[in-house]
């Protein structure tokens, strides 16, 4: 064993061991890996008895795989306690800081005391889903194909991870066990939310998907694990507890991101602002990318989604466009823009739950219609550059450009989240984050947002009736 | 062994210690004392590299503690102020873990754990769950798995807390055993009597700031002025006595007499000298009433704040 390890084994070890000496973990665990399969296997028998009385033998045989993974995720929820208990509850118990005095490296501990939680549970996962299996061997219930197994197997393991993950990270953070607990719901509804759409696949028989969402669960499992690391500290450990939310704390910590040390308007404008703006150039260069490849994505989807739009008389419906959008009038401006705003709401909370990766559903989702309609017109008789000059282009010079900021500070406050900052405790990067959000909101996306608005109102409409009347 | 220059930790506005200097040669016990929430842990857990300073350095074993924690780590020893057991490991399984964790071979760990439980009558308990202790067992056993790695720097938070008195004397003992090994310690306590026979040097904390620090003697004569020594008769006094001009009468009792000294070890034989040419028959001479607690409360109530003795 590779010497850096061997620490992360001993911890391992002495954790297992004193679960396995807790008959509080021991019994339910025995419970849900030797006897919960065979209740299931009973349940499987009688429904696939009763669906196959009124001819919906497939009905039955679907379930047969949702109870594998019923079978496999009940264990999983001893590890969830286990690991809200990991690093608070010996806080709470006085032995964590015997073991913070140790010559362990950070990641040693966090490590093994991650694994410590996943391991024995995952195993009674696998153990009760073997007997499960060999249930219905022995009872001659048609066996999952292959494949649907091993994706089962796999999403248990993948959410055994994510779960764990999540509870440590909510373990190492926490300031007692109660609020672990507490905070343990934003772990459990998820889940539950994910295993009940998992279940609609399995019942779809849509397995690319289940091994999409594998994907997307492995992607969480490795950020998890990565904002559990980057943010463990020994000091914070010891330091933090006080339960109780320090507002003015926070507010002092996002008004000094947010001025960026600024004395007046002016410097925030020209110091503070692009400063903000040049620490998320690379988000905005990966962004930019994005946006680009789902232009392409969207104009490959014309063929799929096929629609006839009649420019016959294309003119007159841009007229009558034209004269519900009157020129000086303040209100489609204001729809627009805060239509606009909203959309960057929902792209921020996204991707917030997401530690940044779901901001950019909105420019994605923007852009990939955009190349879609674009290519769709041009299918349609309407030259591209044409289309893209009467519908898009004005306006978009300034939308795009503050779309994309929007979601590459978005996408920034989910690195930051996952980097490691000696300095700053979670909370303090997070709300440094979503000032620095804030200031490039405020600052430069919608100022765009509204010029733009006001060209998509005013000018635009012009340009398309004098293109394609 | 352990030298700390302007330590000092802030959590948010609030300063726990402020520009604390130690230096704790090698062989000497050095007492931390103040009372509750003056700064004692943090200094130690900043010295244990727990904490990261928030300025100021400190070299430990000569490793640094910002840049060198796991080897800081590595040679010191702990007793923390909550010692919390693993309750369901026994307390052969329990120092086996801390050792391998220090990295100590098996056969080590198997027999320094065995020598350490007997040194502190743990022995017939070894296999016993460590939820069956008694409080005070607790505390030894935190305490040898401070020594199990045999490290050259012992910091110890409260170590005779919850003892008897017998055990105190046995965890006293041992200190003051290790002391001789050459190694540093340094004790926060709250017992003055304990800090009185076990410390080398002292350092009053109050408010994160060392308000005085020096040798035993040095924090009372600094405190309650010269050393009181007092002389018993045999018979009562009929007159004034008069033990010299170099030292100065306090007090005169009917058959005891009280002087202080800024020089005992010249002047006492000279006073005992000078009594018995005046006929008088002396029954004890010895020091009075100044008691490191004395020392201690007139520390923390005289020196105003912000004042930093060194």
């Amino acid at each position: 064993m590779p010497e850096g390890l061997h620490p992360v084994w001993i911890i391992v070890r002495r954790e297992v061991r004193d679960q396995f000496r807790d008959w509080r973990i021991i019994f339910p665990i025995i419970g849900l890996t030797l006897l919960f399969p065979f209740l299931m296997n009973f349940t499987a028998q009688q429904i696939l008895g009763f669906a196959r009385g009124y001819g919906a033998d497939i009905v039955g045989e679907r379930l047969v795989p949702f109870l594998m993974m019923i079978v496999g995720f009940f264990p999983l929820s001893a590890s969830l306690v286990i690991a809200l208990d990991t690093f608070v509850g010996e806080k709470e118990r006085g032995s964590i800081e015997p073991l913070l005095n140790t010559p362990l490296k950070d990641w040693q501990l966090y490590t093994g005391k991650l694994l410590a939680a996943i391991v024995p549970s995952l195993t009674a996962s696998f153990l009760g889903m073997a007997v499960y299996l060999g249930g219905l061997g022995l009872q001659r219930v048609p066996l999952p194909e292959l494949e649907l197994t091993l994706l089962i197997l796999v999403l248990t393991m993948v959410q055994a991870v994510v779960m764990v993950s999540g509870a440590v990270v909510v373990s190492s953070q926490a300031t007692s066990v109660r609020a672990a607990n507490l905070l343990s719901s934003f772990i459990i509804i998820p889940i539950a939310l994910l295993i009940q759409g998992e279940s609609v696949l399995m019942f779809w028989g849509t397995y690319t998907t289940l091994w999409w969402a594998v994907f997307g669960l492995l992607v969480l499992a490795v950020l998890l694990v990565r904002v559990g690391l980057a943010h463990f500290r020994r000091e914070e450990l010891l330091g933090r507890e006080i339960d109780v939310l320090n507002f003015r704390w926070g507010w002092r910590i996002f008004w000094r991101q947010f001025t960026g040390g600024a004395a007046n308007l002016r410097e925030w404008y020209f110091k503070a602002v692009p400063s903000a703006v040049a620490r998320i150039k690379p988000a905005v260069i990966l962004t930019s990318l994005f946006a680009l490849v789902s232009i392409g994505l969207g104009a490959t989807q014309f063929q799929r989604f096929q629609l006839d739009i009649p420019t016959a008389d294309l003119g007159g419906s841009l007229g009558q466009v034209v004269q519900l959008l009157p020129t000086l009038s303040a209100r489609p401006i204001l729809l627009i823009w805060l239509q606009n705003l909203r959309v960057q709401a929902i792209g921020l909370i996204l991707g917030v739950f997401s530690f940044g990766i779901l901001g950019f559903v909105p420019i994605l989702a923007g852009m990939g219609i955009s190349g879609y309609l674009v290519a769709l017109l041009a299918n349609n008789g309407i030259p591209a550059l044409t289309a893209i000059t009467a519908f898009l282009l004005p306006h978009s010079i300034f939308e795009i450009p503050g779309l994309i900021l929007a979601s590459a500070a978005v996408f920034q406050f989910g690195v930051l989240i996952a980097t490691n900052d000696t300095d700053k405790t979670i909370g303090e990067v997070a709300i440094s984050a979503l000032a620095d959000w804030a200031k490039i909101m405020l600052g430069l996306v919608m100022p765009l947002l509204l010029i733009g608005a006001a060209i998509e109102a005013w000018v635009t409409p012009q340009i398309a009736l004098l293109l394609l009347s | 062994m352990i030298v700390s220059e302007g330590l000092t930790k802030k959590f948010d506005e609030f300063m726990a210690v402020d520009d604390i200097h130690l230096d704790v040669p090698t062989g000497q016990v050095l007492t931390l004392l103040g009372p509750n929430g003056a700064g004692k842990t943090t200094t130690v857990r900043m010295l244990t590299s727990v904490l990261r300073p928030t300025s100021g350095t400190a070299r430990v074993a000569g490793y640094d503690v910002i840049r060198e924690p796991e080897r800081v780590r590595a040679s010191v020893g702990v007793l923390t102020e909550n010692h919390g057991l693993y309750r369901r490991m026994n307390a052969l399984e329990y120092l086996d873990f801390f050792g391998s964790l220090y990295g100590m071979p098996t056969a080590e760990r198997r027999k320094r754990s065995e020598l350490l439980l007997e040194q502190f009558g743990l022995t017939d308990a070894g296999s016993r769950r460590l939820g069956e202790y008694s409080k005070g067992m607790r505390q030894k056993l935190a305490l040898v798995r401070a020594m199990i790695h045999n490290p050259p720097v012992l910091l110890l938070d409260e170590p005779t807390s919850a003892m008897d008195p017998e055990s105190s004397r046995m965890v006293r003992d041992a200190i003051l055993s290790l002391r001789s090994d050459d190694r540093t310690i340094i004790v926060c306590t709250h017992n003055l009597a304990e800090a009185e026979v076990l410390a080398d040097q002292i350092a009053i904390i109050r408010r994160g700031r060392i308000i005085s620090y020096g040798g035993l003697a040095e924090i009372k004569r600094r405190f309650l002025g010269d050393p009181q020594f007092e002389i018993r008769f045999a018979a009562p006094l009929s007159g004034l006595p008069d033990p010299g001009d170099a030292v100065r009468v306090s007090a005169l009792g009917p058959d005891w007499l009280r002087y202080s000294t800024a020089d005992p070890n010249r002047q006492n034989p000279v006073v005992l000298r000078r009594l018995m040419e005046q006929g008088l028959a002396v029954v004890s001479l010895q020091e009075s009433g100044q008691s490191l607690e004395s020392a201690y409360l007139e520390a923390v109530n005289q020196v105003p704040e912000g004042v930093n003795h060194a």
